[in-house]
C-alpha cells in the first residue's frame, strides 16, 4: 500500500506500519534517554539536599517520593493502556478511581470487608463500569477526531463526579487499614498502608504485562493497538477489544482506588487531582506503555518531593507540571517511547 | 474534446460521525449577520428595561460565557486547534486586570486591555512551542490543558499575586466610569458587556470574511493544502490563537469588574476551560453564532438546575437539597450533543438549510 | 544549466529507506514522467523536493539555487507548485473559493479580482458549472480537476502533479491531458508528473524516470526505459512475486 507519507515531518505516524514480526525493539528506552533522566534526578536529589540542608529531609523526601511514584504509576496505568489501543485520554480515568474508592468504603462498610479484600468487589464493578462506558459512549464514536472522544470522557468524568457528591454527599469519607503502622526505612518514616500500595503496583503491571503478552486476548489487544484495520482484516473483533481494553482500564483504576483508600481522603472531586498527576506519568513513561508508566510514576513522585524542596512554598506539583511541559516538547513519546 | 460542465446533483456525502467542525462558512450570509448582530444590540439596550433585577446576573453570565465560547471558537473551531485550557486566557485577563487596579491602581479600562495583549502573548508563545514540535492529537490536547493546571498552580504558590485568597475590586461609591465600577446591580455593566460582545462579532465578522481570515480558514480545512497554495499557515494559526486568548482575556476582565472578585480556581479552574467548550458545543463549533447560542442555553443552566433543587415541583420533590445535580446536568449536556448533535444547533441547522 | 537538479537524495522514517540517492534533472520547458509501483518512493520524492519535510541527504536546486528542506509555502510561492494524490480541497469552501484563495496567496488584490481570475481558471479546467458547490462534496474526478485548478491558480514555473489522472475514467482524461500540453505549449511550465497509465507517459512524457524501492532504476526516453529488462522485471516481479 502506498505509504500515506503526505504530511509533513509527522512522517512516522503515517508510513505503514510494518509487520510485527519485523518491528523495531521500542518499548525500550534507548540507553541515553534513561541516563538522562537518571542524571536529572540526582542533580535534583543533590540540589534539593543543598537547599533543605538536611540528608534526613532529603532521605524522606527520595522514600516518599518513590511510595508515592509507585501510586501514581498504579492510577496512571489504566489511563495508559486505554491510550495505547484506543488512543484517547480517558479523562474519567481519575474519577474512576474516585469511584472505585467509593465502592471499596461501600464494600468494608455495608459488608465488612478488609480494604484489600474489597478488591473482589470493585474490580468487577468497575469493569462493568468500564465496559458500559466504552459500550455506550465511546464507540460509536471511535471514528470521529480525536476530540470528540477526549469531549466525551470529560463529560463522563463530570457525570461520574457529580453523581458521587449526589448520593454520596460532599463529606469526605475514609478508610482505615486495621493494622496500619509506621515504619522505618533509611530513616525516613512511611505507614505500612504506602508500601502495600507500592507493591500493589508492581503486582499489577506484573498482571497487566502478563495478560498482555501471554493470553490470547492480550495478543488481540496488541494487535488492535498495533493496528486496528489489520486486526479486524485478521477476524478481531475490533469494538469487542475496545470494550475489554476500557474494562481492564477501568478495573487497574479499581485496584488502585481500593489500594489507596487506606491513606487517601476519599471525597468526589479526588478524581480531578489524580488526573493531573496520571496525565504527567502516562506521558513521561510513554503512551500506551505499562511498564513505563511504572518508571513515569516513580519520576513524578520524585519530582513532586525533590521540587518541593527546591522550590518551598510553591506547590510541588508545580515542579511537576513544568517537567511535564518540558517532556512534552522535548521528547513526546517519553522515557519508553510508543507501546510496548 | 472539452470538460463536461453538466453540474450533476450528487448527494452530500454522509459527514464523518460525530465530527463537530460545521462543513460550511456562512459567507454568503453577511447580511444576515449584521442583523443579528443589530439584533443582540437592540436586545442588550432593551433587557435591562423588561427584566426584573435578579435576572440581570444570569444576563451577564450569558454575556460572559457568550464571550469566552466566541473566543474559544476562534481557534478551536475556526483553527481547528482544540484548546482545553481555555481558562489560561480567561484567568490571564482577570488577573491581570485585578492585579493591576489593586496593586497600581490602573483602571481597569486599560488592565483589560493590558490583559488581552499578555494572554494573547502567552497564547502565541505557547501555540508557537506546540505547532513547532509537533504535538498532535491528544498531547496537543494535554498541552493546553497542562498550560492551563500550571498556571493555576503558579498562581496559587505566588505570593504577589495572593496565593488562594485572590483579588477583590476595591468597592467605590456611586458609578465611576473612569474606574468601570457602577452601583450593585447597575444595567450600565449589562450594557458595556454588551457593548463588548458586539464589538467582538463585528471583528470577528470582518476577520473571518477578510484574506486573513480566509486563510486560516483554508489553513483548518487542509494545512498541508494550505501550504502547496504558498500560504504560511504557522503565521495564520497563531493569530487564530492570539485572537482566540485576546477575547478570552476580555471575558475574564469583565467577570472581574461585574463579580467584584477572582481567585485561582475561578480564573484557571478546568470548569471554566469546560464551560467554554460546552457553550460552543451546544451553540455550533466552527460557526460565528453557535456560540452566543450555546451560551444562552447553558449559562442559566445552572442557576436554573439550583433553583429547581432549592423549590422542585411536586413530581421532582425527592431533588431537594441534592448537591451536584447542576454539574450532572452538565455533564449530559455534553455527551448528549456530542452524540447526537456534534454539529451543535446552528451547526446542524446551517447543514440542513443547504440542502 | 537544468531548471530543477535533484542530487543524491535520501530520506529514511524508522529505518525504512523510502529514497535511496536519487539523482534527477529536469530542463526548462521539459515534461518528465516518473512511474513505478505503489512504494517505490515518487510521492516521497516530491515531498522532499516541495518542501513538505527535509530530505536526510542530498540536494534540490531550483534554478541554480539551493532549496533543499526551504518551506512549502514558500516555494510555492516561487512557483513551484504540486498537486496530491489524495485530493485535499478546503472542504468547507467553495470550488470558486478554493481557487480564489490560491490566487489571493500570490498577492493579488482586491478580492474581486482575485476572484475573476479564478473564474477564468475554473473555465480552463472546465469546472466553472460546479463554481459554488461545497469542494468537500464535489465528486472525485471533479476534485481531481479542482486540485488542478488550485496548482494553476499559482501559475506555476514547474508543475509536480502526483497521479492527476488517477480515478478519472478515459473519457475524463483526454481533457486533462491537452490541458497540460497546452501548458506546456502556451505557458511553458516545466512538469513532472507521477503516473501509471503508460499511455499518458507516453502521450506526454519526453523522458521517464522508473523508480523501485526508492531508487532510481532507470532514466530517459519512453521506451528504452520501458524495455529495459531491469524496469519490466521490477514490475512484473511486483505483480507476481508479492503472491508467490
Amino acid at each position: 500500500m502506498s505509504p500515506q507519507a503526505q504530511a509533513p515531518a509527522q512522517p512516522q505516524a503515517n508510513t505503514p506500519s510494518p509487520p510485527k514480526a519485523a518491528r523495531r525493539a521500542n518499548g525500550r528506552p534507548s540507553t541515553r534517554t534513561m541516563l538522562v533522566a537518571l542524571g536529572l534526578l540526582v542533580i535534583a536529589s543533590v540540589v534539593a539536599g543543598i537547599v533543605s540542608g538536611s540528608t534526613t529531609v532529603l532521605i524522606q523526601a527520595l522514600v516518599t517520593g518513590l511510595l508515592t511514584g509507585g501510586v501514581y504509576s498504579l492510577i496512571a496505568m489504566g489511563l495508559t493502556l486505554v491510550y495505547g489501543v484506543l488512543h484517547v485520554i480517558n479523562f474519567a480515568n481519575g474519577a474512576l478511581v474516585a469511584v472505585a474508592m467509593f465502592v471499596s468504603y461501600a464494600a468494608v462498610n455495608a459488608l465488612g470487608l478488609h480494604p484489600y479484600v474489597a478488591l473482589i468487589v470493585t474490580v468487577p464493578v468497575m469493569a462493568l463500569i468500564g465496559a458500559g462506558i466504552q459500550a455506550g459512549l465511546l464507540n460509536p464514536i471511535m471514528r470521529s477526531p480525536i476530540h470528540t472522544q477526549l469531549l466525551i470522557t470529560i463529560g463522563v468524568a463530570l457525570a461520574l463526579e457529580s453523581l458521587l457528591l449526589i448520593i454520596a454527599g460532599p463529606n469526605p469519607k475514609s478508610v482505615s487499614l486495621p493494622g496500619d503502622f509506621g515504619v522505618e526505612i533509611f530513616g525516613a518514616s512511611v505507614s505500612v498502608s504506602r508500601i502495600y500500595a507500592f507493591v500493589g503496583a508492581l503486582v499489577l503491571v506484573a498482571l497487566l504485562w502478563i495478560v498482555l503478552q501471554k493470553t490470547r486476548m492480550g495478543t488481540a489487544i496488541r494487535s488492535v493497538a498495533a493496528s486496528p484495520e489489520g486486526a479486524r482484516l485478521v477476524g478481531i473483533n475490533v469494538k469487542r477489544i475496545y470494550i475489554i481494553t476500557f474494562a481492564l482500564g477501568a478495573s487497574a483504576a479499581g485496584a488502585a482506588g481500593t489500594l489507596v483508600a487506606p491513606f487517601t481522603t476519599i471525597e468526589p472531586t479526588a478524581g480531578a487531582t489524580f488526573n493531573l498527576t496520571a496525565f504527567v506519568v502516562v506521558v513521561l513513561g510513554g503512551m500506551g506503555n505499562v511498564p513505563g508508566a511504572l518508571v513515569g510514576g516513580l519520576i513524578v513522585g520524585l519530582t513532586e518531593q525533590l521540587g518541593g524542596l527546591i522550590l518551598p512554598g510553591q506547590s510541588p506539583l508545580l515542579a511537576v507540571f513544568v517537567v511535564f511541559l518540558l517532556v512534552l516538547f522535548a521528547k513526546p513519546q517519553g522515557i519508553f517511547g510508543r507501546s510496548s | 474534446m472539452s470538460f463536461s460542465t453538466k453540474t450533476v446533483r450528487q448527494p452530500e456525502p454522509a459527514a464523518a460521525t460525530g465530527t463537530l467542525i460545521s462543513r460550511r462558512v456562512s459567507s454568503s450570509n453577511h447580511t444576515w449577520n449584521l442583523v443579528l448582530v443589530g439584533a443582540v444590540l437592540v436586545l442588550g439596550i432593551v433587557l435591562p428595561f423588561i427584566l426584573p433585577a435578579a435576572e440581570l446576573g444570569i444576563a451577564m453570565r450569558i454575556l460572559i460565557f457568550a464571550l469566552m465560547g466566541v473566543g474559544w471558537n476562534m481557534m478551536s473551531g475556526f483553527g481547528g486547534m482544540f484548546s482545553f485550557g481555555h481558562a489560561a486566557f480567561f484567568g490571564i485577563g482577570a488577573y491581570t486586570t485585578a492585579f493591576l487596579l489593586v496593586e497600581v491602581g490602573l483602571t481597569p479600562w486599560l488592565g483589560m486591555i493590558v490583559g488581552m495583549v499578555i494572554s494573547a502573548a502567552a497564547a502565541v508563545g505557547i501555540s508557537y512551542l506546540a505547532l513547532r514540535y509537533q504535538l498532535r492529537g491528544a498531547y496537543y490536547a494535554l498541552s493546553t490543558f497542562a498550560f492551563a493546571e500550571m498556571l493555576r498552580l503558579f498562581v496559587i504558590g505566588n505570593e504577589s499575586l495572593n496565593k488562594t485568597v485572590g483579588f477583590t475590586v476595591p468597592v467605590m461609591f456611586g458609578d465611576n466610569w473612569g474606574m468601570f465600577q457602577f452601583r450593585a446591580g447597575s444595567p450600565v455593566y449589562f450594557w458595556i458587556g454588551t457593548a463588548m460582545l458586539v464589538i467582538v462579532m463585528l471583528f470577528c465578522i470582518w476577520f473571518l470574511r477578510s484574506r486573513a481570515g480566509r486563510f486560516s480558514i483554508a489553513t483548518r480545512d487542509d494545512e498541508l493544502a494550505a501550504s502547496a497554495v504558498g500560504i504560511p499557515t504557522l503565521r495564520y494559526k497563531l493569530t487564530l490563537v492570539a485572537i482566540s486568548a485576546a477575547i478570552t482575556a476580555l471575558a475574564g476582565a469583565l467577570y472581574l469588574q461585574f463579580y467584584m472578585f477572582i481567585d485561582p480556581d475561578l480564573a484557571f479552574g478546568a470548569t471554566v476551560s469546560n464551560n467554554a467548550i460546552i457553550t460552543a458545543v451546544v451553540g455550533g463549533v466552527g460557526t460565528l453564532w453557535g456560540p452566543v447560542l450555546g451560551a444562552v442555553i447553558v449559562a442559566p443552566l445552572s442557576d436554573l438546575v439550583t433553583e429547581l433543587l432549592r423549590h422542585p415541583p411536586e413530581w421532582l420533590s425527592f431533588l431537594e437539597g441534592l448537591d451536584g445535580l447542576d454539574i450532572l446536568v452538565y455533564a449530559v449536556v455534553l455527551i448528549a450533543f456530542v452524540l447526537l448533535l456534534p454539529k451543535g444547533i446552528v451547526g446542524t441547522f446551517l447543514g440542513r438549510r443547504k440542502k | 544549466m537544468a531548471l530543477l537538479e535533484i542530487t543524491g537524495l535520501s530520506k529514511s522514517f524508522r529505518g525504512l529507506q523510502a529514497l535511496k540517492n536519487v539523482t534527477i534533472s529536469v530542463d526548462e520547458g521539459e515534461i518528465l514522467g516518473i512511474i513505478g509501483s505503489n512504494g517505490a518512493g515518487k510521492t516521497t520524492l516530491f515531498n522532499c523536493i516541495t518542501g513538505a519535510f527535509a530530505p536526510d541527504t542530498g540536494t534540490v536546486k531550483l534554478g541554480g539555487e539551493d532549496i533543499t528542506g526551504k518551506k512549502m509555502h514558500t516555494l510555492a510561492q516561487r512557483g513551484l507548485v504540486r498537486t496530491f494524490q489524495l485530493m485535499r480541497p478546503f472542504g468547507t469552501l467553495s470550488t470558486i473559493d478554493n481557487v480564489t484563495i490560491a490566487v489571493q496567496s500570490r498577492g493579488v488584490r482586491p478580492e474581486s479580482k482575485a476572484r475573476d481570475e479564478a473564474t477564468m481558471i475554473l473555465a480552463r479546467t472546465g469546472l466553472d458549472g460546479w463554481a459554488d458547490a461545497t469542494s468537500g462534496s464535489l465528486p472525485t474526478a471533479v476534485q481531481k480537476r479542482l486540485e488542478l485548478a488550485r496548482a494553476l491558480a499559482m501559475n506555476p514555473h514547474v508543475l509536480l502533479l502526483d497521479e492527476v489522472l488517477a480515478g478519472l475514467v478515459p473519457s475524463e482524461r483526454e481533457p486533462v491531458l491537452e490541458l497540460l500540453e497546452s501548458l506546456r505549449k502556451n505557458d511553458g511550465v516545466t512538469m513532472v508528473f507521477i503516473e501509471h497509465i503508460m499511455a499518458a507517459v507516453r502521450r506526454l512524457s519526453d523522458r521517464v524516470v522508473m523508480m523501485d524501492q526508492g531508487a532510481v532504476l532507470a532514466q530517459g526516453d519512453v521506451d528504452e526505459v520501458l524495455a529495459n529488462p531491469d524496469v519490466v522485471a521490477a514490475y512484473l516481479g511486483k505483480e507476481y512475486g508479492d503472491a508467490a
